[in-house]
């Protein structure tokens, strides 16, 4: 059942590693954006708030052509990135990472700001008199108390991101061993006559993966959700 | 810059903390100008004269919109120099109407909070020394949680104890108890006044709370004080009907 073949392993573990790091690199911005949008109020904020959500409702081919002309390497960031830092997005698989990262953005900031929001401030005004300053207080309160709120993010960051194609295949291609995730395997190999058993191994992988994804989330989330409540 | 009044209260001690503040909230107007030396100076007056609003601006919560207040003979704000230290680096001990501990750390991270965030060694001492006063080491290991309303409050009075504060105020810390617990607490905060040395200001509205712990009083109405002085304040109060 598990006799996968090189390439599809390939692709296994490549949409892990897109998702991990699209998870890993999105987490400090959804932090900082969610608790932008739960405590400050500022000058276009509703517009950073649309802005947020925007991959979740627009058609991810809308999403991926918008990365491709801006972080593309004739785009202006794209171009900027490559001559400045070296970093390349185009048909790479860290532009993978970063188109499934933008596509799990929103998933993961709503969880977080609504932790944020939930949290007890005079907490962290009690904090204050005992002696911390306001990043220690937001480390060794805000973020702790909030923790429940930022694993659910991240786990459904992690999830999108795993499972994304439209964006993805529309930005950087489908590449075997580059860019080509589960899903764009599992949609190259319908295509081909006979591919029919491996797309089908390909899907039960694809289920296997998420299952065990939620299960372990779960897991995490309830050992984090009983140390805030104080049990 | 203002310099604040000092010299010596009455029994003759000096002033610790010295508050000249006003402050505008909406219609609400406080203009409050007081003193207090060693032991426990209690801010009494029937609710809405401002008393937390006070105690908050001591502690830094609330910025005043003139004035000055000092602590010992450190400035802590002062409208005209422009100066505010931060509730962080004001060293005073907060211990609020509901217990505010923090739910995701033990009873004894909790009382430890304040140590770690100044970064000052443990001190075994001092701990043993202030867990014994409140009667709480039975408790170190359970989340605040799991503890009874006048024990939460007793490792909150602990908590605010061991950051070594120049000044402990306690704005109405029984308000949330019963009858029985309240007479739980009470002696333990006696005990304090007796042992810890801290200078303490103590928020309440009842004039029978106040006469078992209090040394000297201030008396607030609607945001002015109209009187200061001994414990005598309170009983003219009852016999007004009022706390």
């Amino acid at each position: 059942m598990f006799d996968l073949s090189p390439t599809e392993w390939t692709a296994v573990l490549l949409s892990l590693r897109i998702a991990l790091v699209a998870t890993a690199f999105a987490l400090p911005f959804g932090i900082a954006i969610g608790w932008l949008l739960a405590r400050k109020e500022f000058w276009g904020k509703t517009l950073l708030d649309g802005l947020v959500y925007l991959p979740l409702v627009l058609p991810p081919v809308v999403t991926g052509y918008l990365l491709l002309i801006s972080f593309g390497k004739k785009g202006p960031i794209g171009a900027f990135l490559a001559d400045h830092f070296g970093i390349v997005f185009s048909f790479r698989w860290t532009g993978a990472a970063l188109s499934c990262g933008i596509m799990g953005f929103p998933l993961m900031v709503r969880p977080i700001r609504l932790a944020l929001e939930a949290i007890d401030r005079r907490l962290e005004e009690a904090a204050g008199t005992l002696g911390a300053g306001r990043f220690l207080v937001f480390l060794t309160i805000t973020l702790p108390l909030a923790l429940p709120g930022i694993i659910a993010g991240a786990v459904l960051c992690f999830a999108r991101a795993l499972g994304e194609f439209g964006a993805t295949i529309t930005f950087v291609s489908n590449i075997p061993g580059e860019t080509q995730t589960i899903s764009a395997a599992i949609y190259t190999l319908m295509q081909i006559p006979g591919g029919d058993a491996a797309a089908g191994r390909l899907v039960l992988f694809a289920i296997i993966l998420a299952l065990a994804a939620l299960v372990v989330s779960e897991w995490f989330a309830r050992r984090a959700g009983m140390r805030v409540q104080g049990n | 810059m203002v310099r604040p009044p000092r010299g010596h209260a009455g029994a003759g001690e000096l002033i610790v903390l010295a508050v000249d503040v006003e402050k505008e909230l909406g219609t609400f107007k406080l203009a409050v100008r007081l003193e207090a030396a060693g032991g426990v100076t209690a801010l009494f007056g029937p609710s809405g004269a401002g008393k937390t609003t006070v105690v908050n601006m001591i502690a830094g919560l609330l910025q005043p919109d003139r004035g000055s207040i000092v602590l010992g003979d450190k400035v802590l704000f002062d409208a005209a120099a422009g100066i505010n230290v931060p509730p962080h680096r004001r060293h005073i001990g907060y211990v609020f109407q509901e217990d505010r501990l923090f739910p995701h750390l033990s009873v004894r991270q909790n009382l430890d909070y304040g140590r770690r965030m100044s970064g000052r060694p443990r001190d075994p001492d001092d701990f043993a020394r202030i867990i014994a006063l409140l009667d709480i080491g039975h408790l170190l290991e359970r989340r605040p949680r799991l503890l009874s309303g006048g024990e939460r409050q007793r490792v909150a009075v602990g908590r605010a104890l061991l950051m070594r504060p120049g000044l402990l105020l306690l704005d109405e810390p029984l308000a949330s108890l019963d009858a029985g617990r309240k007479r739980e607490i009470l002696p333990y905060l006696v005990r304090l006044r007796d042992d810890a040395r801290v200078p303490m200001v103590y928020v309440s509205h009842t004039a029978a709370e106040l006469r078992r712990i209090a040394t000297k009083v201030v008396r607030l109405d609607a945001g002015y004080v109209v009187a200061a002085g001994g414990l005598e304040l309170l009983d003219r109060v009852d016999a007004d009907a009022l706390g």
